[in-house]
């Protein structure tokens, strides 16, 4: 896998040529590849654009096709946003969402990692079991889980808590993380160990000094992912939240934006623009890790 | 005289670790010791509460109440019930037809991301976009451009001349489920045609180059050479995209909540409404629980189906 996920820039160039020689004709090249790209493009970014342009439309504008073109802002405000900012308690949804994010990806990065070790460094008998049951698990899905979880938040007394988010999210994490480490462990030369115990090195201090130095790409894979994860996740947040502001910014978006019959769709898409931004910036930053991550995962 | 003070020093580095020191180097119970979180947290949430799941199928409880032991009324209750139906018959759909669509889309985005193209990877990271934004926002925006008055494709329609009147998007059953199916596809081009890129670029180029010299059409290229490599890697991105597709919620909740008369409901979106708003738990967890055998038989057939190749070819199934 991570030989592959390094070097796809190599394949590609050597792949090309063969390609090339079919392609021969410029024109053929532009119907076959450039329009039907086009196309893909447009059609997957065109809601990402029409969330922008509604989201600092003034209300005039928004609501009048006949005299304005809807394509275009003839004259763009920031009343949507001051009115989402000021008016609601739009930050303080955020503030819980980065805070359950930010918890749950370090708890279930720190499970996965010890556990992924102890799969893949610390082999003993059974130890591919163990690794087959945590990635089944990955495969039982939140919305068969949600109301026996319900139950179990409401007697734990962490109903309506952000803690029971960050405690449920790991469920769906963790799976994740240690399959993604498992193959980054499995990719350092395992002489790096030996070596260390020779030198009379405890495994503690191989796990701490030499294996996850060497991980450190996995980890951010596994981290930035989870991050994402959890800030998308929609429906135990739904289901274990009541109270307004202990909601996260996707749930109170939708319960709490929406009200009456008629919509603020200039907020509800300034709210659904704010709410993507930061997972799509910090998403920009780290970009090269997520794609490595989720191809990484597959192929594992 | 330096020498002879730098000696004991030298012999001194190597101290004897502590008990503390020596309970960690201890393989087996360092084992339980990195397991433990992992182990434990998954057991509490997830299979602990899978089992209680199935074991509210089979009580009455409701929210405030504990429940009694039912036997099988739920699921007789909800056998009877044509909306419960409507939801089996609208997940199978919805999974089948998206499925079919992000696959075929999917497979065409990652051919032509394959090719040799500028800006490359600005290209996959925009690609990847409806992926990576919250499910619920990209629904909300799906909601507003379905919106039966203010529209957006209504109005490009009508502008080219292509339609008189608004379409309605949502406040149908069949156009409500159709629109659904496209916001489910347009979500999942994304993580389809990523994962097969990355099974693209591990099929070796010589391969293509023996191929050409033998004269094959790029049909035939596709169809014995890209094809047949890639199915693993289609096996497992289609296990889990059928296994999301089928327990999706959040669309369904954010675009149509259900509506109109129940016709979009999936099995999840009815057992939240059974469950969490409704108060009837016992029948909640029975919706949830009927949608298990159709994940296994799912799993199952796209495995099976999909990645015998693999085992005929005898690499290993790691």
């Amino acid at each position: 896998m991570s030989d592959v996920a390094a070097s796809p820039g190599n394949t590609n160039t050597a792949s090309a040529a063969p390609e090339m020689m079919a392609w021969d004709s410029k024109s053929r090249r532009v119907v076959t590849l450039y329009v039907p790209l086009a196309c893909f493009l447009i059609i997957l970014l065109f809601p990402f654009y029409w969330m922008t342009v509604t989201a600092f439309k003034p209300n005039a504008e928004l609501y009048n096709f006949a005299e304005h073109n809807p394509l275009w802002i003839s004259s763009p405000t920031l009343d949507h946003i001051y009115h989402l900012l000021f008016r609601t308690a739009y930050p303080k949804w955020l503030w819980t969402t980065m805070l359950v994010a930010v918890a749950s990806t370090f708890l279930s990065l720190l499970c996965s990692t010890l556990a992924a070790y102890a799969i893949q460094r610390l082999r003993f008998r059974g130890s591919q079991y163990v690794g087959l049951a945590i990635y089944l698990a990955y495969l039982v899905p939140p919305s068969i889980l949600f109301i026996p979880l319900a139950t179990m938040v409401v007697q734990l007394g962490l109903f309506d808590t952000p803690f029971a988010l960050i405690l449920v999210y790991p469920t769906f994490l963790v799976p994740f993380c240690t399959w993604l480490l498992i193959g980054y462990f499995k990719s350092i030369p395992y002489e790096l160990e030996e070596c260390a115990l020779i030198d009379g090195a405890t495994r503690l201090q191989i796990l701490r000094r030499i294996t996850l130095p060497l991980a450190v790409p996995g980890l951010i894979s596994a981290g930035i992912f989870s991050f994402t994860l959890s800030w998308n996740e929609f429906i135990y947040a739904l289901a274990f939240i009541q109270s307004s502001e202990n909601k996260t910014v996707p749930v109170a978006i939708l319960t709490e934006l929406v009200t009456g019959d008629v919509y603020q769709w200039g907020a509800l898409m300034a709210g659904a623009l704010l709410g993507s931004l930061p997972v799509a910036i910090f998403y920009s930053f780290f970009v090269d890790y997520y794609v490595s991550s989720l191809t990484g995962a597959v192929k594992e | 005289m330096s020498t002879a003070t730098a000696a004991p020093a030298w012999t001194k580095v190597r101290q004897q670790p502590g008990a503390l020191a020596r309970l960690f180097d201890n393989k087996a119970f360092l084992i339980v010791i990195c397991l433990l979180p992992a182990v434990g947290l998954l057991m509490t949430f997830l299979t602990y509460p899978l089992g209680l799941g199935v074991y509210l199928a089979f009580t009455d409880q409701t929210i405030g109440r504990r429940g009694i032991w039912v036997g099988f009324e739920n699921f007789e209750f909800l056998f009877e019930d044509p909306i419960f139906w409507n939801a089996v018959f609208f997940s199978v759909f919805y999974t089948a037809i998206a499925t079919v669509g992000k696959f075929a889309l999917g497979l065409w985005l990652a051919l032509l991301l394959n090719q040799h193209l500028p800006m490359k990877s600005i290209l996959r990271a925009i690609v990847l976009l409806p992926w990576i934004v919250p499910t619920v926002l990209s629904a909300i925006a799906f909601w507003w451009i379905y919106d039966p008055q203010f529209s957006i494709i209504s109005w490009m329609l009508i502008e080219l001349g292509i339609r008189e009147t608004n379409v309605d998007f949502i406040n149908s059953p069949w156009s409500a489920r159709w629109s659904l199916i496209w916001a489910n596809i347009w979500r999942g081009i994304p993580f389809v045609a990523i994962s097969l890129l990355a099974g693209l670029q591990t099929i070796s180029p010589s391969l293509y180059e023996a191929a050409l010299l033998d004269g094959a059409t790029p049909w035939q290229r596709f169809r014995h050479i890209t094809f047949p490599m890639l199915l693993p890697i289609l096996a497992i991105v289609m296990t889990f995209s059928i296994i999301f597709t089928f327990t999706d919620f959040q669309l369904v909740y954010s675009i149509t909540r259900g509506g109109p008369v129940n016709s979009t409901h999936l099995m999840a979106t009815l057992a939240f409404q059974r469950g969490i708003p409704g108060g009837q738990l016992g029948e909640g967890a029975a919706i949830a629980v009927a949608m298990i055998p159709f994940l296994v038989f799912a799993t199952l057939f796209s495995y099976f189906a999909l990645a015998r190749r693999k085992w005929q070819q005898g690499e290993s199934n790691d």
